[in-house]
């Protein structure tokens, strides 16, 4: 042995210790891992984006005095009965059987006392989520599972999903662990066997079938529902055309951060785009056409507060939807649980093996035994707090900003902290008016 | 008989005409005249009523159809009877791409042939073709029977679940985890009832189809079936 020191030990910033664990696990299992969730990888977000608030030239309204709305109409464009929300921030698209029944009639009370709209997932609806959902959007899926005329006929508004941001382009999959008779029923498949959601719908092809596609389901529905279409972050300026083309009410836009029951890791991290980089592309197509505020953007992906609520509605969309957060709010990854947590080889906040059906908060779950440790009045109660906290969030940025409404937010009232967010916000580098790509200069 | 001019009155008058019957049912019959093609014709009817279609229809003809019968004097274009819960629907001519797609239950006979994605994601529903069908029928098929008298195009049956495939023509080629199977009693039951149902027993006897099925080997994914996807 020399006296002289060793070189310390290197990892690779290519190979790195959780890399190399990947490739260990895909050599032993044969198996790409899959897992429930959005991306997970650092990415520019609103957090980038600050609120320049009042100054000299605008000023400020009074915070808990000056009124603020928070309402959206969604709909408006061709549907006899548009949605009336009392707030901006929706529940997104989770399937019974992804979801428990009990975790679906939460959301459905969390989101009716605060005055927002629940919406169905791949699987159908259920009885849970319609009898206490007051709003319920009831998704029009590739699989079909579930889909038949008297559920669109009492629904609130329908969603045809051609994608969403976790997996733009891909289908669904729901593990044979958690088809049970209930599930399994709803699906008209066999219990226990993996259950494949088609990555495209079964009877229309591109945007000139969507526009006959969605004609059908006003007739069907006497053209009294608003219709949505959702698509993943893929190419969002065209999508959001083509989906107004085809004769869309709203356009609902789902970037990378937005999470999915369970697929592919490999497609989560890798495939779509961050909802900063979608919005500004979707509010420019609307506005070409013309058509901004006729048909309502709503947005998704990594929203969280009420901040990333202004911010999404500054950039031009008209209302959120959230899923990973409502899960959270229910009580989804909570630290009381840990040991459980631990027993599956994971930790409270990093859980995301929701596909196995083992959740320890019983929430992304069929195991009855699990259903017990959640309780859909408390689960509820406590998404309907987190609501309301958004929204006052929400409102106290807007009133900061001088504005009564919060639609009434607008670029203008944003600076982005790195260069990344000011080009795909397109908004500017604080203490510049240089907006990467687009304009200006220091 | 109600006699509805769709060239004239429309197809929201139609179809606004033909919900209202949902819950009563003394106006049994209706025809409809000059179809001209148009998409969503009866889409969306909820009641015990016969509507003869005189001329070929569009997109979405009979779509998600409870208890009515719906024949159409012509051919009929891409998804009729889509998603179709219960009830009737026969077709004179041929019908276009995915004909009778995610069906949950009912009977749809086609008398011409049917194009691509026959019984695509089928749920329950019935089919019966008097002629052949085209590539990539029954894709992942769930449950319900498909009869062709005729030919089936490439792909048929791929990523079949438990629907029951009945061909009794030749098969270009059978999808993945798509296999011929015994044919038992029950199948020839199942045969004799809907060939009549499906007004084809003068033309065709069930001992002459041969039956379809999954193999049930994609039901759970395995690593080792990778080149199958």
């Amino acid at each position: 042995m020399s006296d002289f020191p060793h070189t310390p030990p290197r990892f690779s910033a290519t190979f790195t210790p959780a890399v190399n664990a990947e490739i260990r696990r895909a050599a032993a299992s044969g198996i790409y891992d899959i897992r429930g969730g959005g991306t997970k990888r650092h990415l520019p977000h609103f957090d980038d984006l600050l609120f320049l608030g009042a100054s000299i030239s605008r000023y400020p309204l009074e915070g808990y005095r000056e009124k603020c709305a928070t309402d959206v109409w969604l709909g408006t464009r061709f549907a006899k009965k548009p949605i009336h929300l009392e707030i901006p921030v929706t529940i997104a698209g989770m399937s019974f059987g992804a979801l428990s029944g009990p975790a679906k009639e939460a959301l459905g009370r969390g989101a009716s006392a605060a005055g927002t709209s629940t919406t169905t997932g791949d699987g159908g609806m259920t009885e849970e989520e319609r009898g206490h959902s007051q709003t319920l959007v009831y998704q029009y899926l590739p699989s079909r599972y579930g889909m038949n005329p008297d559920d669109l006929r009492r629904c609130d508004a329908i969603e045809v999903v051609v994608g969403q941001g976790a997996k733009p382009g891909g289908g669904g999959m729901l593990l044979g662990q958690k088809i049970s008779d209930r599930v399994a029923n709803m699906r008209n498949l066999p219990k226990g066997i993996d259950q494949r959601s088609a990555c495209r719908h079964p009877d229309w092809t591109g945007p000139d079938d969507l526009e006959i596609k969605i004609m059908e389901l006003r007739e069907i529905t006497d053209w009294e529902k608003p219709i949505y279409v959702k698509v993943g972050g893929a190419r969002p300026y065209y999508d959001t055309a083509l989906a107004v083309k085809a004769g869309a009410d709203v356009v609902v836009l789902d970037g990378m951060q937005g999470g999915t029951a369970a697929t592919q890791d490999v497609f989560i991290e890798h495939v779509g785009m961050p909802i900063l980089a979608c919005i500004p592309q979707a509010v420019k197509a609307l506005q070409d056409l013309g058509m901004h505020r006729k048909v309502q953007l709503i947005v998704s992906g990594g929203i969280r507060t009420g901040a990333d609520v202004a911010k999404a509605m500054a950039l031009g969309a008209d209302a959120v939807a959230i899923g990973t957060a409502a899960l959270i709010a229910l009580g989804d990854n909570d630290p009381k649980w840990e040991s459980d947590y631990q027993k599956l080889g994971t930790t409270a906040d990093a859980y995301d093996d929701w596909h196995e059906g083992k959740d320890p908060a019983g929430i992304t779950t069929q195991d009855p035994e699990l259903f017990k440790r959640f309780d859909p009045v408390l689960g509820g109660r406590r998404l309907k707090n987190y609501l309301k906290v958004m929204t006052l969030e929400a409102q106290t940025i807007a009133r900061a900003c001088g504005k009564n409404h919060l639609h009434n937010l607008e670029p203008e009232d944003l600076c982005s902290l790195t260069i990344e967010a000011a080009a795909m916000a397109g908004v500017p580098l604080a203490g510049t008016n240089w907006i990467p790509g687009r304009s200006g200069g220091f | 008989m109600q006699t509805f001019d769709l060239g004239k009155e429309g197809l929201r008058a139609l179809n606004s005409s033909l919900h209202a019957l949902k819950g009563q049912t003394n106006m049994t019959n209706w025809e409809v005249v000059n179809p001209k093609g148009a998409h969503a014709i009866a889409a969306g009817v909820d009641a015990p009523v016969d509507i003869t279609v005189r001329g070929s229809t569009g997109y979405y003809c009979a779509g998600m159809n409870k208890q009515a019968t719906i024949r159409i004097k012509g051919s009929a274009g891409p998804g009729v009877a889509e998603n179709m819960m219960s009830g009737t629907v026969i077709i004179d001519g041929n019908a276009s791409q995915y004909a009778g797609a995610t069906g949950r239950g009912g009977l749809l006979v086609v008398k011409g042939n049917a194009s691509s994605r026959c019984g695509v994601s089928m749920k329950g529903i019935d089919i019966v073709v008097h002629g052949s069908i085209g590539h990539m029928s029954a894709f992942m098929a769930q449950s319900g029977n498909l009869v062709v008298l005729g030919d089936a195009g490439d792909a048929l049956g791929d990523s079949l679940y438990e629907a029951r495939l009945f061909v009794r023509g030749s098969v270009k080629s059978l999808g993945a985890d798509c296999i011929e199977k015994e044919m038992r009693p029950e199948h020839y039951a199942i045969l004799e009832d809907l060939l009549k149902r499906g007004e084809a027993d003068h033309l065709a006897k069930p001992q002459e189809f041969k039956r379809y099925g999954s193999a049930r080997k994609l039901y759970n994914f395995n690593i080792d079936n990778a080149s199958a996807y």
